[in-house]
């Protein structure tokens, strides 16, 4: 896991300066000390704000310390359009790359959750707005086919803004058919997929394996939809409900299980996996929190 | 006069200028000759020809932006027009059993050159009520609920499905929103992709996006000439991407999306050929030829066992999408990925 380990010493929230040693919460306008936020988990501390979690930061505070592996890291991205618009797909790809360490914004690892194994995936919101090209939705579709063939249970985060990429066209939009027939053939198994929504997830993603786990949890404060919130706006010329499209909206309209705290995810689809399988969770609960 | 030049002036898109003069010409020449009891015949017939050397040499060389702009064409036939000129039979089937009937949508049971079907299609709708009525083809939750409610129906009577694809994408509203619209669609994709009755789709209009694929995932994949098929519509990667609506044309250009570009990626099995100056210049000869198209595969796709068949699905699907492979000394090989 080349990759992983460059990004887990360089990964900062979002909206925080290198340099800064405080940042803004964009829930409260509070100043949170960045040392102390990150102890947290990257939730505000006096309003409980989820700000944004890098997948490896995210990998990291989820799974048990030992024995993470990345899966399907040597996937690379093309440019099969050779998509131009006022900047080239090729210049914003290299560009996203140097300024997060990734390579894409989809990571998949094999780990454990309370000795309990199990593939886990995340779409990185921030990686050219977590959308999903060609290489994202073969490293979701490779993880339900390797967990299928390992038997194990699949936990996806995702974070996307961007849905579908625009600059792989078509190929794009073919990775949403690609993603939830995978998980159509997984849910033969018997094994459980649960979905993780966090900040934001629209389009695409949203409109694919996001929304077909067995269970779908998501972040409180999430931004989740098909449609962005500003497009709706522009397009029916229509002021939004309050707290249109948050989670917790979302879960009043019946569209997601549950709303789980950051400080709680561990434990909470520990026991989820566990009830739906009868697998105990084992070893000793690490704080993921301050 | 032909039915072909039976036209309104509004009916020209822009770059057809040259056609509607030629048209404007023909036709006082047969009101003049009508009127005045005066032989143009030559002089028509050779306007018509030159007129018909236009449209094939226009038609042959259509701009990315122009296509869209055939597919989004008023006059373009819809849904319920392919079912009424292909079907010898149909029997419209509504509702989710949810919540509505979206009009955005239309399903039902059909016979198509004696061979019994499903039919699932998005409609525009023609005229302003019927449009106000049908959301002008985007469909809310409820029309994909509908369609795979129909679709399983056609799996438990062994029935093919046929879907006609049209809209601009999934209806941008609070009401789609707060009844699931990502659900809904994530839902069709999933059941789609497994679905054990074979399943034909076709692209007759635009192809906007989820919205489109909503009724999209099949065993084929058909396109007719002019038709679009993009991950967004230009205008909105032009507002993203270049931050100016302007630039639709250069976006429609980069997404690559006409039925050349998608049959090169393998994403399009078959483009069915338009006639000339489009389909909506002769939506007779058009259903004829589609027709026969999709008559052809459901054929083909009968003769495979069902176990087959599903799994060539997963495989078609699977192979979508190009990446390549990082290697450790650095040397990288390129593995396409496509189907064909
Ligand atoms: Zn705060």
């Amino acid at each position: 896991m080349a990759w992983g380990s460059r990004r887990l010493g360089a990964v900062q929230p979002k909206n925080v300066q290198p340099e800064g040693q405080f940042t803004k919460c964009p829930g409260c306008a509070e100043m949170l000390f960045v040392k102390d936020l990150e102890k947290q988990l990257n939730v505000c501390r006096h309003c409980g704000h989820h700000l944004y979690m890098g997948a490896w930061k995210r990998i990291r505070a989820f799974l048990d310390e030992d024995g993470v592996e990345e899966l399907f890291g040597e996937l690379e991205t093309c440019d099969p359009l050779e998509f131009r618009a006022a900047r080239s797909y090729k210049e914003r790809l290299e560009e996203c790359q140097a300024r997060t360490g990734m390579k894409e914004a989809a990571v998949i690892v094999r780990g454990r959750l309370k000795g309990i194994p199990l593939i886990v995936g995340v779409t990185d919101a921030d990686f050219l707005m977590g959308s999903m090209g060609s290489v994202v939705g073969e490293k979701i579709t490779r993880a339900f086919e390797t967990a299928a063939g390992d038997k194990l249970p699949v936990v996806i985060f995702s974070g996307s803004g961007g849905g579908a990429r625009m600059d792989e066209g078509i190929l794009s939009l073919m990775q949403m058919a690609k993603t939830s027939a995978a998980v159509a053939h997984f849910g033969r198994t018997g094994l459980p997929y649960i979905s993780y929504i966090t900040n934001p997830t629209l389009g695409g993603v949203s409109a694919s394996f996001a929304f077909l786990g067995d269970i779908i949890v998501a972040e409180p404060g999430a931004l989740v939809g098909f449609t962005g919130p500003r497009v709706i706006k522009q397009t029916m010329r229509t002021e939004l409900p309050k707290g249109f499209q948050t989670a917790e909206f979302m879960c009043e309209h019946g569209q997601i299980d549950m709303i789980v705290h950051r400080k709680d995810m561990r434990d909470t689809i520990a026991r989820i996996l566990s009830l739906l399988t009868g697998k105990e969770p084992v070893g000793a609960e690490r704080a993921t929190i301050a | 006069m032909s039915e072909s030049n039976a036209f309104n002036s509004n009916m020209y898109l822009p770059f057809e200028k040259g056609l509607h003069e030629l048209d404007v010409q023909i036709r006082r020449l047969e009101e003049l000759s009508k009127r005045n009891n005066m032989d143009f015949g030559e002089e028509i017939s050779n306007l018509a020809r030159k007129r018909e050397e236009m449209a094939k040499e226009l038609f042959s060389r259509l701009t990315p932006w122009q296509k869209v702009l055939v597919a989004r064409h008023p006059a373009r036939p819809q849904t319920l027009d392919y079912v009424g000129a292909m079907c010898e039979e149909f029997i419209e089937l509504r509702g989710d059993r949810c919540f509505a009937d979206d009009r955005a949508v239309v399903t039902g049971l059909a016979r198509i050159a004696g061979r019994r079907i499903m039919v699932v299609g998005q409609h525009k709708g023609r005229d302003v009520r019927e449009r106000n009525a049908c959301n002008s083809g985007c469909p809310h939750p409820e029309g994909y609920r509908k369609a795979i409610l129909k679709m399983r129906l056609a799996e438990k009577f062994g029935l093919p499905i046929v879907s006609l694809i049209d809209t601009k994408g999934a209806f941008p509203g609070i009401g789609a929103e707060e009844r699931g619209q990502s659900r809904a669609i994530a839902q069709n994709l999933q059941e789609m992709s497994v679905l054990r009755t074979p399943i034909v789709c076709v692209l007759i209009g635009e192809g906007g996006s989820g919205g489109a694929l909503g009724i999209g995932v099949g065993d084929r994949l058909l396109m007719l000439e002019h038709a679009y098929y993009s991950v967004i519509t230009p205008e909105g990667c032009a507002a993203i991407l270049w931050k100016d609506h302007e630039k639709k044309e250069e976006a429609a250009a980069a997404l690559k999306l006409t039925s050349a570009d998608l049959k090169a990626f393998g994403v399009v099995d078959e483009i069915v050929p338009e006639p000339v100056g489009g389909a909506h210049r002769d939506p007779k000869q058009m259903a004829e030829t589609l027709k026969a198209a999709i008559v052809r595969h459901l054929d083909e796709l009968a003769r495979i066992p069902m176990d087959q068949l599903v799994a060539a699905r997963y495989e078609r699907l699977r192979k979508t999408g190009v990446w390549r492979i990082a290697q450790a000394a650095g040397v990288e090989v390129q593995e396409t990925a496509r189907a064909k």
